[in-house]
């Protein structure tokens, strides 16, 4: 019998393509995380990471810079979200786009280009923590802004006029009706910002002049001496991405595509 | 309308801009400067083209332009085939098999970027796989097919079934329905895949860094090693980048807005029909 076409083959080259260079690379990385160097199974990779003082300094450090990070780009992004979605501006589709259209330029050079302003203003060099906070709010705040303006555009606006009407003043109206219903929003911007300020150490190390460590830095460090420690951080970082997906409801691939949607 | 709405309006818009403002102030602080004849911001110089004549002389930094354009494309339009395959391939599959497909598809979307690109690299070297141009392919197919997968989906969903069947019954092979009557419908989300495919892998640093063979330069690592290193490059190297953000910004802008006119053009026939 003549094999028949069937259009689910079309999708065999990309099945093995994620087995080979989605799937073993993550299993790799749980075997290396769990061996020593003579491949023996083994917890020592946990322990001694754990067990180092100045390791987790570091980590206190750049959970510190991450909640910062996440924070200020909310506090910023919540109001423009709102205002934007809330406007009855013909053209506030533009506004928005100005918003991502930095995100489109190389990332380095982004960053370079604060690197540049922060040298003029004299900051480089002098305030380490502050210059990598200040680049990561910068380079994620797009991040923040786009979840949270498609939820807050999402809102009925009759919802508004009904607190209103019940005798709810802008306070209360913004606490039981706005925030609550863009929690969905909020979270999906705090993951996709707090995610990249652990790990993105590109920012940290041309805007902090190489004297602001975060988790991610960790890993490019071991690259070059112990991948078993190596892989131990990455399989940390693992997790704690799939418990916050997990946590937040799951991923929306809405807010993914860099407003390359909008 | 009275004072205190005004005053509010007033006020939402100073924040907006005073936001937009912070956001462009080191763009344009670097678009400025890279008119003027000198090395260090801040101070006076007059007007000139010297950065964009070093830029385009310096065969450094042509080669590492030349090299990321030549990877973006080339890592854009494999994501797009292999992408465009799996969308449809995962359309068509049974329940369980679309679910799994589309979970681990999500993977490199979701995770951070510095464990995918460790784990390409541990595998490579595990599996005797020496870093080359093909390694570093990779690593791009990885960061860019799963966003292509996405962009495609939402066009198969919304897609008429029967047009296939109809063209099934009418005599074509399957492979003629596919080309002549799916794909016309998809092509949209599989154009949009292969442009943001494009813009993610212009954009990358870290997995190109973990993937690439020795000495391939894109402009993320030679940006980054320029600055954060600093010793071999010169002040005038580092201005050139000044040109070189300015000419990307200046070439985002013209593409955002006419792709923006034009999509709303279109919308506005749409409409009018």
């Amino acid at each position: 019998m003549r094999l028949r076409f069937s259009r689910k083959t079309l999708g065999i080259p990309y099945a093995i393509f994620l087995l080979f260079f989605v799937i073993i690379p993550m299993l790799v990385i749980i075997f290396y995380a769990f061996t020593d160097k003579e491949m023996h199974i083994s917890f020592d990779n946990f322990v001694r990471f754990f067990s180092d003082p100045t390791k987790l300094s570091t980590i206190v450090y750049s959970l510190v810079i991450a909640l910062i990070t996440t924070a200020v780009c909310l506090l910023i992004a919540y109001p423009v979200a709102y205002i934007l979605a809330r406007s009855k501006m013909k053209k506030k589709f533009v506004i928005l786009l100005l918003f991502v259209t930095p995100m489109w330029i190389n990332f380095v050079l982004r960053v370079n280009a604060i690197r540049e302003l922060l040298n003029w203003v004299g900051l480089l060099g002098e305030a380490n923590y502050f210059n990598t906070i200040f680049g990561m709010v910068y380079d994620f705040l797009p991040f923040m802004i786009l979840p949270l303006y498609t939820t807050l555009l999402k809102i009925d606006e009759s919802l508004y006029e009904a607190s209103a009407d019940l005798g709810g003043n802008g306070f209360t109206t913004f606490t039981r009706i706005t925030l609550p219903l863009s929690m969905p929003g909020i979270a999906s911007g705090i993951t996709m910002v707090f995610l990249p300020s652990m790990t993105n150490y590109v920012v940290s190390d041309m805007l902090g002049n190489s004297k602001v460590t975060i988790i991610g830095k960790f890993i490019y460090e071991y690259f070059g001496t112990n991948w078993h420690m190596g892989s131990m951080v990455a399989l940390i970082l693992l997790i704690v991405v799939f418990l916050s997906t997990w946590l937040t409801g799951g991923f929306k691939e809405e807010n993914t595509v860099r407003g390359a949607n909008i | 309308m009275n004072k205190k709405a005004i005053a509010i309006k007033c006020a939402k818009a100073a924040f907006i801009g005073l936001v937009l403002l912070l956001l462009y102030a080191p763009i344009l602080l670097l678009a400025v400067y890279s008119f003027l004849d000198t090395d260090v911001i801040g101070t006076s110089g007059d007007f000139s083209f010297v950065h964009y004549r070093a830029l385009f002389t310096d065969s450094k930094v042509l080669t590492m332009i030349g090299n990321t354009f030549g990877l973006a494309f080339a890592s854009a339009a494999l994501s797009t085939v292999l992408g465009t395959l799996g969308a449809l391939g995962i359309f068509y599959s049974k329940k369980r098999v679309k679910a799994s497909m589309n979970a681990v598809s999500r993977i490199p979307i979701i995770n951070a970027e510095i464990v995918t690109a460790l784990a390409l690299a541990i595998t490579f070297v595990a599996f005797g796989l020496p870093k080359s141009y093909f390694t570093l392919l990779i690593g791009h197919m990885v960061i860019c097919t799963p966003f292509v997968v996405l962009s495609v989906m939402p066009k198969l969903k919304q897609m008429d079934n029967s047009l296939y069947e109809a063209a099934l019954d009418l005599g074509a092979s399957p492979a003629k329905a596919l080309f002549k009557v799916v794909l016309p419908q998809i092509i949209p989300g599989v154009i949009s895949g292969f442009m943001l495919a494009i813009t993610l892998s212009l954009d990358d640093y870290i997995v190109t860094f973990y993937t690439r063979p020795s000495g391939f330069e894109t402009i993320s690592t030679y940006v980054f090693s320029a600055t954060t290193r600093g010793n071999a490059h010169t002040a005038a190297t580092l201005s050139s980048f000044w040109a070189l953000t300015t000419i990307i910004f200046v070439v985002i802008l013209i593409v955002v807005i006419s792709a923006n006119l034009a999509g709303r053009r279109k919308d506005k026939t749409e409409v009018r029909r």
